[in-house]
């Protein structure tokens, strides 16, 4: 089965380009499968389901989406493997800039939008930094210009990966994407793979509960700012 | 050179020298928090300074960052124009929804403009689609596109991707809260083109020259008119974009001049593909492809009775100009305005 994950700020399309790219793979119904996952509610599986596109929704609620999102991948994994799945997306929304889902070996690839700003590209971060392929959709409503300095603006921070252009509503642009999902690599298991990148840090007082303001509330890992004297 | 060959200097030159040989540098370090920075200090004296925790949260330790910067330099060092030049591309007829073949073969040049034509849903797009991804008998329509007469190589294929084909059409809009100058200069620095200045400038003059109604450099880009808009847009894919294909689907009729717009295109030695239903355009391309049903019914070649024809439409094309004028100036729009058509 292989294995692509899929990731990308919220509303930035990552549904839609993965419908069109399942419709562009062109695979017998039922064996490309997508495991969501998302922090409160969703509403792709809805999307899904009316494509008969076997999926499985899991939300983060209270845990760090990230590491929500790294103890339930190989669960998803081995669901896909029972449900006899040629292809497994995983979609990850409501993360942090600061992480990146991608696991060494497996496509990852990152989703933004043309209409977030030029300068997006380089706030993302890891998740952007550390894809293999990025994805930059709505350019259909931006002038070419813009696309152009957005393209070089993602050059800038990852100048390794492939960026692909590709429109959500109309589907152009995800057959080239589709062709680069069929090279994905074959697995049967992620166990013992490594993460491309660190998750967030964690555990806090926040992290368990706290909900109290003061430093005497705070414990853990817990970075302070440091402001200019006045 | 590669990124490695850069690593000597880089730790030999202090980076305010590295800088100004590579000025994009400028935009990692910012990328990195690291946009002030002490310039006579070499990167690696600078990285010694820095927490190392700040480091990690980019995920790299310090050799990996001077590393990393290498690649950088190294990426955007690379010959500007990896696109090379296109001196044709070919479409080969696949077929259309109902699987009869298409009867084509259409090579087309750069300083052609090659029009398209049919019913809404009849597969324009999925034409231009087909272009820009350099299909090869693998997309719903098995059309195979050649680049100067060959198929193009599967990495080409892939690197190509999105260099190739720039698209104008009339839903594009600008949404970065720049002035006209900025905006211009933005993308100049995109293309790494040196004496920016004068490219800007010319864009600039370009551009209004196209306009029906003139804006200045400090406009903010959002501000425009959609007639100004698109004046814009043309000039600036016709002067600063790289892709050697333009796609355009449908040009406004208003407030701009639409066929010094396609002569500029054209003028700039680039392929002009068009989806358009306005005569004027249409007429004014060397070829037409005519879809139906998914697939190129023909392709006809304008001929010299509709290039008369076109005369007379520019004819009355310039007097439909004349009375949008007259309103813009505020005048009364007087019956003479319009000749008396011959009855025949």
């Amino acid at each position: 089965m292989k294995l692509i994950t899929v990731a990308g700020p919220p509303s930035s399309g990552k549904t839609s380009v993965i419908l069109k790219t399942i419709a562009a793979l062109g695979l017998p119904e039922g064996s490309v499968g997508v495991v969501k996952f998302d922090s409160l509610t969703s509403f792709d599986h809805q999307r899904y389901d009316e494509q008969q596109i076997p999926n499985q929704t899991a939300f983060a609620g209270k845990i760090c989406p990230d590491h929500h999102f790294v103890s339930n991948v190989e669960g998803a994994v081995e669901w896909g493997m029972k449900k006899g799945l040629s292809v497994l997306v995983t979609e990850s929304a409501g993360l942090c800039n600061r992480c990146s889902p991608y696991v060494n070996g497996i496509l990852s690839v990152c989703v933004i939008d043309n209409l977030s700003g030029v300068n997006t590209p380089r706030k993302i971060g890891p998740m952007l930094k550390y894809a293999d392929i990025i994805v930059v959709t709505k350019g259909d409503v931006v002038s070419q210009a813009e696309r152009e300095v957005f393209a070089f603006n993602i050059r800038e921070v990852n100048a390794s990966a492939t960026v692909l252009f590709v429109n959500g509503i109309t589907g152009q642009g995800a057959f080239m994407l589709a062709r680069y999902w069929q090279d994905a690599l074959d697995i049967r298991t992620l166990r013992d793979r490594k993460l491309r990148f660190t998750m967030p840090a964690a555990i806090c007082s926040y992290c368990t509960g706290e909900t109290l303001i003061g430093e005497m509330y705070q414990m853990g890992m817990v970075k302070r700012m440091e402001f200019d004297d006045v | 050179m590669k990124a490695l060959d850069y690593a000597a200097e880089v730790s030999a030159v202090p980076i305010g020298d590295i800088l100004r040989r590579y000025p994009l540098a400028v935009d990692y370090l910012a990328n990195m928090r690291l946009d002030r920075v002490d310039e006579f200090k070499t990167l690696p004296e600078i990285l010694e300074d820095v927490d190392e925790d700040i480091l990690e949260e980019f995920g790299l330790d310090r050799e990996e960052v001077i590393f990393h910067f290498c690649a950088f330099l190294e990426a955007f060092s690379r010959k500007r124009d990896s696109v090379e030049a296109i001196s044709s591309i070919t479409i080969l007829g696949g077929r259309d929804k109902a699987g009869r073949p298409e009867m084509v073969e259409l090579t087309i040049t750069p300083g052609e403009v090659v029009s398209i034509v049919g019913p809404t849903g009849s597969g324009k797009s999925r034409l231009l689609e087909d272009i820009e991804c350099l299909a090869q008998r693998d997309t719903p329509t098995a059309r195979q596109i050649l680049i100067n007469g060959s198929v193009p190589d599967l990495d080409k294929r892939f690197s190509a991707g999105g260099k190739l084909v720039a698209q104008l059409s009339q839903n594009m809009n600008f949404v970065m809260d720049l002035t006209v100058q900025e905006f211009l200069e933005m993308h100049a620095k995109s293309r790494m083109i040196s004496g920016s200045a004068a490219v800007v400038e010319k864009c600039f003059a370009v551009a209004n020259s196209l306009a029906g109604e003139k804006f200045t450099l400090d406009t903010k880009v959002t501000q425009l008119s959609g007639g100004q808009s698109r004046s814009l847009m043309i000039a600036d894919t016709a002067l600063l974009s790289s892709s050697p294909i333009i796609l355009i689907d449908e040009l406004e009729n208003a407030g701009i001049d639409r066929r010094e717009a396609v002569k500029l295109l054209v003028g700039n030695e680039k392929i002009v593909l068009m989806s358009t239903h306005d005569p004027l355009l249409a007429l004014r391309a060397d070829k037409r492809i005519v879809i139906r049903n998914g697939g190129i019914a023909k392709v006809i070649e304008t001929t010299a009775e509709e290039e008369q024809t076109l005369q007379k439409i520019e004819a009355i094309d310039s007097i439909l100009l004349d009375i949008r004028n007259q309103l813009r100036g505020g005048g009364v729009v007087a019956k003479e305005s319009i000749p008396e058509f011959q009855e025949n």
